[in-house]
């Protein structure tokens, strides 16, 4: 299968392992992998802040980069929402809409496209840590994903996996509100940064590097060592 | 241009709260048992998802139907002797009720609960006419001894340790110091039980206007709302208009949902049904009802096609209980007589979309409120659409131009290669103004580290691999 890559423009700049460790998965099980290089941001910022127009421009930036694309997969639940139930929201009515339906109908977020498109579980990856996995909140509530990361964590060999009581709350992230509002984004963080540290894990994992960034972020200032990697990168590790 | 008071207030309060530690601790004990009790009886439910499409349904059928069920629950109601007032808007239907109070010699009001009330504020409005207004909840008891608007729709006042509340009667009642739920219980029973006795107005709201019978529908757990319904002289039930219900049926379903998403109850303790003043041959009931069927606005939520569920609420207080947001800055820095993801919602469009825009921006679109939402209120996405139309209304000069900006370079590949750069130019020189007023992310790095640029971005990396094809990989690690 020849799968497209949809790196999100904020891992594209900060967090390019998480692709690469995309690409190498998605070779390893013998499939192609394209990046179409003109993607640059699916839009979700503006549309999120109320600029519908020039989310609808960058909309149609996307649709041009992905129009022969025969599947597309997304490192991010949050920029996957946007382009498959954001972008049919905002062409509701307009000239694109059938295209936009179509582009959403053929993209996935990473997790649930090995989990239930290649009905891959089994990596045979290998990664010894206690791990803790933090549920993005737009992954989880706007495409439905919670089993898919977590039957692809439970088979990787050493990983010990222990859920939070918090994993389903928000981060705070928000993107432009974390910081038009830092100091609630912030309290949310903390929140998630005591559930996180409450279960000793060595490691928050997730399948959306926005929330991590913030998790990230706090968990640094607090000068914890609990590592924060994406569900790709834990993936990726072989023995 | 400068932000609304509205918004500064806000932005002021919220960030006081959000700091608070203690109020963190209060609220996450508050809801914890919250989640136990409402989980419990959830499972309860053959099926709880159904339910709540079951319930949607009902308040769908309501709400498009709204002129055949109003008219046909205030002619039945009419009926039996109640007088139904129609309210167009706050002022209207205080007016109405302080008439009512003069003209029925009216000195002492008791209140049960009322959110409708307390959205048209009246009992400011009586007090200011000469009445005396006890409240008759104890959460709202409480909340009006200190003299402080409600903290939540459905737990007034939940901010409130009981240490907090044993003072507050001290100091208001002159009572001693209490240490227990039930020491405090009776204390302000003691005061309220004269009240009762001595009123001439009672007031109430509704929970359901039932079409069908004529009905409205009062569900508590105190049994102020019978008593303060029942015996005084006079009953003023506060109605919105979006609580009529069109079959007696319709409760079957609501009341246990109200009670479950609200409370974590399997049903609340006490349901009434009143149907009209006291009719000839009963011995008890009060002889006058009046129907206050307020608008304010409902109509004009009513009119917008993509947020016309929001009229679907049964004022739970659910989305409350499980938004973060409201977790973390409290139910008094919204300014708001409703708090929460409901409120940020609705009040836009009751109280101006410029003034209260604000509210549906502090949101990081979680959608744990549409998740929870027992009458299916798409709630986190009627927050994006007040985003939109309040940048459809009035755009801020600097934001727009930063979006455009933002879209130029985006839609422009060679243009966003640039940022990788950039990106690195500004991990470099960040450190240097990290705490001058010159840093452009200060708003997140007081608080956070920014991650740092990598030694390239995947894009590069990409590039690199196309124009060596004979590498083995992408793999820097």
């Amino acid at each position: 299968m020849k799968i497209s890559l949809f790196v999100p423009c904020f891992v594209d700049q900060f967090f390019p392992s998480v692709a690469i460790s995309m690409v190498k998965i998605f070779e390893r099980l013998g499939h192609e992998v394209d990046y179409p290089e003109i993607q640059t941001c699916c839009g979700q910022p503006p549309f999120n802040s109320g600029y519908w127009d020039e989310a609808r421009n960058l909309a149609g930036h996307s649709m041009d980069t992905f129009r022969d694309a025969d599947v597309v997969v997304g490192a991010s639940g949050s920029c996957g929402a946007m382009m498959k139930v954001f972008y049919p929201e905002l062409f509701h009515g307009h000239a694109r809409e059938a295209e936009v339906r179509a582009l959403a109908a053929k993209s996935h977020e990473f997790s649930s496209f090995l989990v239930n498109t290649l009905g891959v579980t089994d990596l045979g990856a290998r990664f010894e840590a206690k791990v803790t996995f933090h549920d993005g909140c737009h992954g989880l509530r706007e495409l439905g994903i919670k089993r898919e990361p977590r039957e692809l964590l439970r088979n990787v060999r050493g990983l010990e996996l222990v859920e939070m009581t918090e994993a389903e709350t928000c981060c705070g992230f928000g993107g432009t509100f974390a910081v038009k509002y830092p100091e609630i984004s912030t309290a949310m963080g903390e929140v998630k940064c005591a559930s996180i540290l409450a279960t000793t894990a060595d490691c928050v994992v997730s399948n959306d590097s926005s929330c991590l960034m913030q998790v990230q972020g706090i968990l640094r200032r607090q000068r914890s060592a609990v590592k924060c990697l994406h569900l790709a990168e834990v993936l990726s590790g072989t023995d | 241009m400068s932000a609304p008071a509205t918004s500064a207030q806000f932005h002021r309060d919220a960030g006081r709260v959000a700091h608070d530690l203690r109020h963190r601790e209060l609220m996450q004990k508050a809801l914890g048992g919250y989640y136990l009790k409402r989980d419990e009886q959830k499972a309860k439910y053959t099926d709880w998802q159904q339910a709540r499409t079951a319930a949607a349904g009902i308040k769908y059928e309501a709400v498009n139907h709204l002129d055949r069920h109003l008219v046909e629950f205030a002619e039945k109601i009419a009926a039996r002797g109640a007088k139904v007032f129609w309210a167009s808007d706050g002022a209207e239907a205080t007016a109405y009720i302080c008439r009512v109070a003069r003209e029925g010699g009216v000195k002492t009001v008791i209140k049960s609960k009322t959110m409708t009330g307390e959205e048209i504020h009246l009992a400011q409005a009586l007090e200011q006419a000469g009445h005396e207004v006890v409240e008759s909840d104890l959460g709202e008891f409480i909340v009006q001894l200190r003299e402080e608007p409600p903290y939540h729709l459905v737990f007034p006042s939940m901010h409130l340790t009981r240490g907090e509340i044993s003072e507050t009667f001290e100091r208001k009642l002159g009572s001693p110091h209490a240490g227990t739920p039930e020491e405090l219980t009776m204390i302000a029973r003691g005061v309220m039980r004269r009240k009762f006795c001595a009123a001439d107005m009672g007031i109430s709201g509704a929970n359901f206007a039932v079409a069908e019978t004529g009905m409205i529908s009062i569900t508590e757990n105190e049994g102020n709302a019978r008593l303060s319904t029942s015996l005084p002289r006079i009953h003023v039930a506060i109605v919105g208009i979006e609580k009529v219900v069109p079959r007696l049926d319709d409760l079957a379903i609501l009341l246990p949902m109200l009670a479950t998403a609200g409370a974590g109850q399997p049903i609340t303790a006490y349901n009434t049904m009143l149907g009209g003043p006291r009719q000839p041959g009963e011995i008890d009931g009060p002889e006058e009802m009046h129907i206050v069927l307020l608008d304010n606005q409902r109509t004009r939520i009513l009119a917008d096609p993509e947020q016309r569920d929001a009229l679907h609420c049964i004022r739970c207080g659910a989305c409350l209980n499980v938004c973060p947001i409201f977790k973390n800055v409290g139910g008094h820095a919204y300014g708001t007589t409703y708090q929460g993801p409901i409120g940020s919602v609705i009040t836009p469009h009751l109280r101006g979309l410029q003034n209260w825009k604000h509210l549906s921006a502090a949101s990081t679109l979680c959608g744990a409120c549409t998740e929870t939402c027992p009458v299916r209120i798409d709630l986190h996405h009627h927050l994006l659409q007040n985003r939109r139309n309040a940048v459809q209304g009035k755009a801020a000069f600097f934001e727009k131009w930063l979006w455009r900006g933002f879209e130029l370079v985006m839609r422009r590949p060679r243009l966003y290669r640039l940022a990788a750069p950039l990106n690195r130019l500004a991990t470099k020189f960040q450190p240097l103004i990290q705490r001058t007023p010159l840093n452009p992310i200060r708003a997140w790095t007081n608080t956070r580290d920014f991650p740092k640029a990598p030694a390239q971005s995947f894009k590069e990396t990409w590039r690199q691999r196309r124009n060596a094809p004979s590498a083995p990989d992408a793999d820097r690690a």
